[in-house]
């Protein structure tokens, strides 16, 4: 009777939910998180057998539980958060630059280019400003590069950004075999070991604190770039709508290029703070990835740097506890990688029950009659 | 004559969007053996209803019966299993693949897969009704006719006997026109029943057997097109003159405002879409453009505001103050604003290009402003302030001036939009369908509004659908008719009629 299938409306229908209230949707966003750690517990009883609490425990631990590690989780945090503030202002002119893996790489080569080259020519003074515009220079470039086809050509910059990734990581490669340190252990080593020349300082006695204090500023002229200046405003405009752009007279491709190019250097200045901040060498996966974690940071945030404070916190947080428990209970790394994927999971699709409404059916009316 | 059989039954269909009805309890009927146009203007849910029936739609209330039988009609599937096949205006075709390919596409076959068999029988089903085409040629190969054709066989090959074409002519040369229509009547002679959706008179006449005309969402009438004339069909569609009681006063010492000399303009395909225009509008005038929507309303106005690049033609803008002939052809946005050329554009697609949904209301105001000054920083107090004024000069209803305008009504989001435009005292005002979607209402807010603009010396240039509202507002109109000029008259003289039949004008084979 394929008749009488027919006759019903459609079991689930979805409708757009526009006017949840602010706190409703961050209840929603805590259920979920609460949700994700329940499944969470099921999960780790299911495949270990060890107590889900002494896990979470260790996984706090893992973050807090020493001054060493909250300094190195918060220093975690502000590369994650600095990249995640480049690729902001891209994504908000629905720009898909994913490719800050590679703008980030290209301006840690540029400062380790300057580290290396210029350690006896430039007293520290002059050589930490050279590094910081090689490296926004160099970010700039990469960005730029798409940006220009972009704008002139329509390119999709999706593929584009993505190429220029590998381009940075093989000139990174290449690098690394000429400055090869000792040879033939395919490394660079630590840079400038001895002399700590081109190192950013540690102050206070803190050897992450400038980094921190360097996002934070970061962090601010974001948030007033993207709220209060016109070209804050520009870029949400050429987001939401290009026709609109054009009927008032905004020069879209100039907000392209000049956006992308903002967007680079932010990058680059990433790349010193991981090359000159941090590790003190370069390698050809040294980013590890947060160019593409940052683009979840800023999209969870939706794009405010206020709140990608909070959203690069938990994910350096999750990344940070899934290897300590990988760790002190002798896990392999997939169970908390799986952890982490369940977490991330609720979190994100926490935001569908904040956007639609669910219908369920509700008449009957043909099947009555019959 | 054959007693009628009825393929497909309309009863008591209703559909509305949000607050917009789009069709109100029609009642029709499709027979076999029949072709039958379904004539109206624009917006009066022609395409609405026949999407009910090929599945896109869901009706709110009412039945659809096919071979007297009640159905529900859920997807192009189910409409598919009753044999019903929709020809839409957009074709969806695989560019790379042929004819043949394209035909057989995702049909599942019990006895196997096999193409030889497959082009054989649709070789067959062309022969049987006429179609000339080389099934081997790819599609991006093809004609627009070629792919029409292709369309039409591929839902007769798989079963169909109810045919619904969506505007097909729209993009055939006359000749064209003439072998499509050929076709159709074959296949009537074989018992199918075939709808075409239109709004071109001459070709209802000459096709079609019965003639369904709604009007404003509603089923107005139907007649047997042997008993009906050009003159009663523009009667039936646009319907007894109302009178609205839009005050007009009698302009002030009207001056040359903009001057429009052949003007041309050919879209992304090529296609001429506006072709050589001329016109003036004078200060202290509204001027009406009416036409069937697609008529080149839209790029006309985007070509004075400087989104259309034109391939011929010259604007003159007659500065007010100086006296100065400004040529506004082919300058960007800001260019003419530079000129000192206050221009408001009210655009048809109020939040895709007018406004942004996203925004606030505050945010919205600045979209005209934010440039001034040299400050790097935004300066929300004078668009605040105007939010606030025109909030409650034109009573929009809002929670606050921070609601994004997306969470307004289509009423409250035109007069934000009206409102901004206004606000900067210009010398030029175009709208585009002001009203579209508004109630009665915010419909005469706007109309006074035009009104006070025309009074305080503006040139209004004003682009509508509603024929009651150009006749009763406008000074003189203008009508569209495939991308030229098929008529001015004066607005206090012109009637319905011959407006409505100037828009359905089309002289011969106007389109390439």
């Amino acid at each position: 009777m394929k008749n009488s299938k027919n006759l019903s409306e459609p079991l689930i229908r979805l409708s757009k939910n526009d006017a949840m209230p602010p706190w409703k949707a961050w209840c929603v966003r805590a259920g979920a998180v609460v949700a994700a750690f329940i499944v969470c517990a099921f999960i780790i009883v299911i495949l270990t057998g060890y107590n889900p609490i002494e896990v979470y425990v260790a996984m706090f631990k893992g973050s807090f539980g020493t001054s060493g590690k909250f300094w190195f989780m918060l220093q975690k945090t502000a590369i994650l958060l600095c990249i995640s503030l480049a690729v902001t202002p891209a994504f908000k002119m629905r720009f898909w630059n994913i490719g800050a893996e590679g703008q980030v790489l290209v301006g840690g080569l540029a400062t380790a280019a300057c580290m290396i080259y210029l350690d006896d020519a430039l007293p520290t003074v002059l050589l930490i400003p050279v590094m910081i515009a090689a490296s926004v220079l160099a970010g700039i470039i990469w960005a730029l590069i798409p940006a220009v086809f972009k704008a002139t050509f329509n390119t999709n910059e999706t593929l584009f950004t993505l190429m220029m990734n590998y381009v940075a990581i093989q000139l990174v490669s290449c690098f690394v075999t000429i400055w090869e340190k000792p040879k033939g252990s395919n490394t660079v080593g630590i840079i400038n070991a001895m002399s700590e020349i081109g190192w950013l300082p540690t102050i206070f006695g803190k050897k992450y604190l400038l980094n921190v204090i360097i996002v934070i500023g970061i962090t601010i002229f974001m948030y007033i770039y993207l709220k209060y200046s016109k070209h804050g405003y520009e870029i949400s405009v050429v987001g939401e709508s290009e026709n609109t752009a054009k009927y008032i007279g905004i020069n879209v491709k100039k907000v392209i290029m000049r956006t992308m190019a903002l967007s680079g250097a932010i990058c680059g200045v990433a790349g010193l703070l991981i090359i000159a901040g941090t590790n003190h060498t370069i390698s050809s996966n040294i980013v590890g990835g947060q160019g593409f974690t940052a683009i979840m940071v800023s999209w969870l945030a939706k794009f405010n740097p206020a709140v990608m404070v909070l959203t690069s916190f938990i994910l350096t947080f999750l990344g940070r506890g899934a290897s300590e428990i990988a760790t002190t209970f002798r896990l392999n790394e997939s169970i908390s990688e799986i952890l982490t994927g369940v977490i991330l999971f609720f979190i994100i699709g926490s935001e569908f029950f904040i956007n639609y409404k669910i219908n369920f059916r509700t008449k009957h009316i043909e099947e009555d009659k019959k | 004559m054959k007693p009628a059989v009825p393929a497909i039954e309309l009863r008591g269909i209703t559909k509305t969007f949000g607050k917009v009805v789009a069709n109100k309890n029609v009642d029709l009927t499709v027979n076999r053996g029949e072709i039958l146009s379904v004539l109206g203007e624009n917006g009066s849910g022609k395409t609405t209803l026949m999407n009910m029936i090929s599945g896109i739609y869901y009706p709110d209330s009412g039945e659809i019966l096919v071979d007297g039988k009640e159905v529900s009609i859920r997807s192009p599937k189910d409409a598919f299993d009753l044999k019903i096949g929709m020809i839409h205006q957009h074709f969806k075709l695989v560019d790379i693949f042929t004819a043949t390919e394209n035909i057989i596409l995702g049909l599942k076959d019990e006895k196997g897969f096999d193409v030889k068999r497959a082009s054989a029988e649709i070789k067959e089903t062309c022969e049987k009704y006429g179609f000339e085409i080389d099934l081997n040629k790819k599609i991006y190969e093809m004609s627009v006719s070629e792919k029409q054709t292709v369309e039409i066989v591929k839902v007769l090959y798989r079963g169909a006997d109810i045919l619904i074409l969506d505007e097909p002519t729209a993009v055939l040369t006359p000749q064209e026109t003439q072998t499509l229509f050929s076709v159709l009547r074959t296949m009537r002679d074989y018992g199918n029943a075939i709808v075409i959706i239109t709004h071109k008179l001459h070709e209802v006449l000459e096709l079609s057997d019965r003639v369904a005309v709604l009007r404003k969402g509603e089923h107005v009438g139907s007649v047997v097109t042997a008993q009906a004339d050009e003159s009663s069909l523009t009667q039936m569609m646009v319907g007894k003159k109302i009178s609205l009681d839009i005050e007009r006063s009698e302009p002030k010492n009207p001056t040359d405002r903009l001057v429009v000399e052949n003007l041309n303009c050919v879209n992304r395909e090529g296609v001429k879409v506006i072709e050589d225009i001329s016109f003036t509008a004078r200060a202290g005038e509204i001027l009406g453009i009416a036409g069937v929507s697609g008529s080149g309303q839209r790029e006309l106005l985007e070509a004075i505001a400087g989104l259309q690049k034109l391939t011929d033609g010259k604007i003159t803008y007659i500065n007010p103050k100086t006296g100065t002939h400004d040529n506004l052809r082919n300058k960007t946005p800001l260019q003419i604003r530079n000129l000192g050329v206050r221009l408001s554009f009210v655009p048809e697609d109020r939040l895709g290009m007018g406004l942004v949904g996203n925004m606030d209301i505050i945010d919205n105001m600045m979209l005209r402003s934010y440039q001034k000054g040299h400050s790097l920083f935004l300066q929300r107090k004078a668009p605040r302030d105007l939010a606030e004024r025109i909030i409650s000069e034109l009573d929009v209803v809002t929670p606050d001036a921070n609601t994004p305008v997306r969470r307004l009504s289509g009423g409250n989001v035109q007069k934000v939009l009206v409102g901004r435009e206004i606000s900067s005292a210009p010398t030029v005002l175009m709208v585009a369908y002001p009203v579209r979607g508004l109630d009665i209402n915010s419909s005469y807010t706007i109309y006074n509004l035009l009104n006070r603009q025309k009074d305080s010396g503006t040139a209004v240039i004003f682009v509508g659908e509603d024929l009651d509202v150009l006749i009763e507002l406008c000074d003189k109109i203008l009508i569209l008719c495939g991308g030229k000029i098929s008529g001015i008259v004066d607005g206090r003289t012109a009637t319905k009629e011959e407006i409505g039949l100037a828009m359905t004008k089309y002289s011969g084979g106007e389109r390439e």
